[in-house]
């Protein structure tokens, strides 16, 4: 999509200026002019009042892609053990073929993976294209490149997804180069456009303070990698029944260059906010690094993580890998329950995808309230002691529940 | 040995406000800086020509003003610097970014190891590594802290999600470099001087690289942004009532209820 200016219609008004996210127009006698630094993403079309700007079409259809049909889920294993996003993606994938009414197929990838094919059947895969070999064994990128860019060529489906995974973001950009086509990063949205078909790609950008919906209209197939996380699990079908198709795989060992000698297995040093489903972060209004000690007895008896606002790293309270917000980490995790947090854009721009905001804080104005689903306005000196006990009552009776 | 560093100038998104009426990003004003995790791939490129020896290419593609982030780079101990600036290379995705630096990699006089930061602040994609591996048609290793370097041969480690991997490659050969494996020098006052005093920057166009008009810029990028959107708030919740207890009480009673504890 190109961007032009009819300069007939500019009035030089300078709406359009504020709207740029990339702060690529300027007004130079009394008209706009597009910089270098334009990307075409039409965010000034809409901010203009007198029709002024406009988007033209510069490519055009190479090649058929009307025989480009179904939906396919890299269906990413380690150890035979499919990856959680994989399960995720099926759930999704599976809304987004009944919508173009195609069908939805897993690339299952490994050795002795054929036992996980059931699963992926009971999750809402038609098919399932399995190529087992011992070269597949361990993940490496040009071995799963290869073979994944061929059954692609050879099949045409008209979207992939792959889990946004350490895995998933070191492979889909290798096969899109092969296939040259489209693929967008960490997407936390897809959707099909009723009009014209296309996927719909949702991503955050800047940190998450703001969103970007991408489309790739003249290549196929269409991918995208997704956040962890963001999608349910699909309802398990149990006895679904599906197609295996297998696929050869020719990839020789002289063709991969890389060799893994060695997998070190260290105890678990970094947190991994980014997967948390349950995160109790404090700020400033904790008061003291005491009462992180007590966040983490809360997180410990919810199964959740510690995580912590700017000003509460800064003032050297909690580890800086515990950050969330615009310079810290983006969560999208079920629970985030923010304690003595006042919630500038900067914190929010980190959490506000959560499914469920629940905010503690004694000034009833802090913004933070503004994106809660439920509101305290307490001192936390009261309010964390309570919580900790309801909260042991509640798993103390699950198990007795479970006793009996 | 010869290293390339792709690096890529970004608006400094710690300084980046957001309009609290539009909801938009207030960039006036807002520094241009070396994206963060470039700066840990030229740091890993620096240990290893000290250690190995060798010639620094720093290379990035943007508009004029770019030049600032080579002449940092150049400050910090690189070699030389080429910049990819041109028109046509404006609007450029991830993939046609890749072909731009592909081609440029390809103009130069030989390399052995191509190194990028893990992904840019601006854009969180982590896809040009990768793109551009493919594009050589050389392996990439991402995530790398360290290489040992013996002939044709490399041993990277790799971190991986929960430790590390040792693996053994061939050159040439591309890794993509993640923060904190390494704290990055600062640029010295001689290194300031000869940066812009000794150094030169190579400026190359779309012709210099002969390239395939449709294939860089915007017309060689098959993704096309629709829309750009503040996130919408989730909207002011219920805000409990009663006394602290009474509070949480209510609190846990609706997490079990809709099950998220």
């Amino acid at each position: 999509m190109s961007i032009s200016i009819i300069r007939d219609n500019c009035t030089g008004c300078k709406l359009c200026i504020p709207a740029c996210p990339y702060n690529a127009i300027e007004i130079i006698n009394y008209k706009a002019m597009l910089k270098d630094t334009c990307t075409g993403c039409r965010a000034c079309i809409d901010a203009c009042g007198f029709d002024a700007i406009a988007a033209e079409e510069v490519l055009a259809a190479k090649e058929d892609i009307s025989q480009y049909k179904g939906v396919w889920v890299f269906a990413e294993q380690q150890d035979g053990q499919l990856a959680p996003v994989a399960m995720e993606l099926l759930g999704k994938g599976r809304k987004l073929a009944d919508t173009l009414n195609q069908r939805l197929a897993a690339v299952l990838m490994g050795e002795d993976v054929t036992g996980l094919t059931d699963q992926l059947f009971a999750l809402g895969a038609d098919k399932v294209y399995l190529a087992e070999h011992p070269i597949l064994r361990h993940y490496r990128t040009e071995a799963y490149a290869i073979t994944a860019s061929d059954l692609i060529k050879k099949e045409k489906p008209a979207i992939v997804l792959y889990g946004a995974t350490h895995t998933g973001r070191d492979l889909a950009p290798r096969i899109s180069r092969r296939l040259k086509t489209g693929l967008t990063a960490d997407c936390t949205g897809l959707d099909i456009d009723p009009e014209t078909g296309l996927l719909l790609q949702t991503r955050p950008a800047f940190g998450g303070s703001i969103m970007a919906t991408i489309i790739c209209p003249h290549h196929r197939p269409q991918m995208a990698t997704v956040r962890p996380g963001v999608f349910p699990k699909p309802v398990i079908e149990e006895g679904r029944k599906g197609e295996i198709v297998p696929v050869p795989v020719k990839v020789k060992e002289r063709d991969i260059r890389t060799v893994v000698l060695e997998v070190v297995k260290e105890a678990k040093k970094s947190v991994n906010l980014e997967e948390a489903s349950i995160i109790l972060a404090g700020g400033r209004g904790l008061g003291n690094p005491e009462k992180f000690r007590l966040l983490e007895d809360l997180a410990s008896l919810l199964g959740g993580e510690v995580a912590a606002s700017r000003a509460a790293v800064e003032a050297g309270w909690a580890a800086p890998e515990r950050q969330v917000g615009q310079t810290g980490k983006t969560v999208r995790p079920k629970l985030y329950i923010a304690c003595g947090i006042s919630g500038a854009i900067q914190h929010r721009a980190g959490m506000q995808g959560a499914e469920l905001i629940v905010a503690i804080n004694k000034d009833e104005n802090a913004p933070i309230f503004s994106v809660a689903n439920y509101g305290i306005v307490a001192d936390l000196n009261e309010v964390l002691p309570i919580l900790r006990e309801e909260l042991a009552l509640l798993n103390s009776n699950d198990g007795l529940q479970a006793v009996s | 040995m010869r290293y390339v560093v792709c690096i890529k100038q970004v608006p400094d998104t710690t300084e980046v406000k957001i309009d609290p009426k539009t909801g938009t990003l207030i960039r006036d004003g807002v520094p241009s800086i070396i994206n963060p995790e470039d700066k840990n791939a030229l740091e890993l490129a620096l240990v290893l020509r000290e250690r190995y020896g060798g010639k620094i290419i720093v290379l990035t593609m943007g508009p004029p003003q770019a030049d600032d982030a080579l002449k940092e780079a150049l400050a910090m101990g690189a070699d030389e610097a080429v910049l990819l600036s041109d028109r046509d290379f404006a609007g450029a995705d991830t993939l046609a970014t890749s072909t731009a630096l592909g081609l440029a990699i390809e103009k130069m006089n030989g390399y052995d190891l191509i190194l990028c930061g893990r992904q840019a602040i601006d854009g969180d994609t982590a896809q040009v590594g990768p793109q551009l591996a493919e594009f050589l048609n050389i392996p990439q290793v991402s995530y790398v802290a360290d290489i040992e370097l013996n002939g044709n041969k490399a041993l990277v480690k790799q971190i991986s999600e929960d430790g590390y991997e040792l693996i053994q490659t061939s050159l040439p050969l591309l890794v993509t470099v993640p923060k904190g494996v390494n704290q990055h020098r600062y640029p010295s006052m001689p290194g300031i001087f000869s940066a812009y005093r000794e150094k030169k920057t190579l400026l190359w166009s779309a012709t210099d690289l002969r390239a395939d008009l449709q294939a860089v810029g915007l017309k060689g990028s098959p993704t096309q942004v629709l829309r750009i959107f503040t996130p919408a708030p989730t909207g002011k919740g219920e805000m409990l009532q009663g006394q602290p207890k009474e509070m949480v009480r209510s609190l846990v009673d609706s997490l079990k209820t809709k099950k998220v504890i």
